[in-house]
């Protein structure tokens, strides 16, 4: 979308990830808590291509004019597989928690206390 | 692009109209991801958010990773949440329990410094800058392919192996007995 200002987009990738932060902190099922992750994420996706988008920087020296500004968007495929990995062994230490102890309150973890 | 005849104090053209639509839904949802007593009401406030974050995408060209953010987010990854939450019981009443604690009132003022610092230092400097630079065609499947299996392919190739390991990984820690 043409005329729709850079700035826009980066504010609403900044007030995304402040609130997956906030959540990350105030939350205490962990299932909410790796949502939050998620939307952080998220959030970082949306920055890198909208740098992508409005800012076409030569991150890789390549042949053809036309690559050049793919950086962002590469950077937003690796996020979103890094993310399918980690959402999958997340969930499994939390069903692993959850079978351990009955319950998964955040705040109550303490089998590492020495 | 013109202006719309709207009372309002500053021009707004209708792509900005439909930007902000769309950004005061996706704001709204993540609000919701938080504030969601139920944790399945949560994964429903993010599964809207990243159905609207995809159609931000799109509106941002990058096609391909808008499709991609409906099929791996609101798909792949939003059903392991749901089919983990519906292991967990997390309907019982006793256990999703909010204790009220200090956690909020620190949380919350952190949060807005965050974006108050992060807004005055970085954003609002780049207010001005709204020329876009890519090409229209930046987000297409031929542009993106043809940069991964080229320049990107060896983080390609690693990445494949992080998913092996996150899927043996995660088949181990599922299992009964260990």
């Amino acid at each position: 979308m043409a005329s729709v200002p850079f700035s826009w987009y980066l504010a609403l990738g900044l007030f995304m990830f402040t609130t997956g932060a906030v959540g990350v902190i105030v939350r205490r099922n962990p299932v909410v808590v790796f949502m939050c992750i998620e939307l952080m994420l998220n959030a970082v996706n949306l920055t890198f291509l909208t740098f992508s988008r409005y800012s076409p920087t030569p991150l890789v020296a390549s042949r053809l004019a036309s690559d050049q500004w793919m950086g962002g968007q590469m950077a937003v495929i690796f996020v979103m597989a890094v993310a399918a990995a980690e959402v999958a062994v997340g969930l499994g230490i939390i069903m692993a928690i959850y079978r351990l102890r009955n319950d998964v309150d955040v705040d109550e973890l303490s089998e590492l206390r020495g | 692009m013109n202006p719309l005849p709207l009372p309002l104090p500053f021009p707004v053209t209708g792509n900005q109209v439909g930007f902000l639509m769309l950004a005061g839904l996706a704001m709204l949802m993540s609000i919701g991801v938080v504030v969601m007593k139920s944790p399945v009401r949560a994964a429903m406030c993010l599964v809207l958010n990243f159905f609207v974050l995809a159609f931000i995408y799109f509106t941002l060209n990058a096609q391909m990773l808008g499709i991609t953010q409906i099929m791996v987010y609101a798909g792949a990854i939003m059903v392991l949440f749901l089919f983990v939450v519906m292991l967990l019981k997390s309907h019982a009443p006793a256990f999703n329990k909010e204790k009220i604690d200090f956690k909020p009132a620190v949380a919350v003022p952190l949060g807005l410094a965050m974006f108050v610092m992060i807004g005055s230092q970085v954003i609002w400097p780049l207010r001005s800058m709204s020329t876009i630079k890519a090409d229209n065609s930046y987000g297409g499947p031929q542009a993106i392919a043809k940069v991964l299996f080229t320049d990107y392919v060896y983080p390609f190739e690693i990445i494949s192996i992080l998913l092996l390991v996150g899927v043996v990984g995660s088949v181990l820690l599922a299992k009964r007995k260990v």
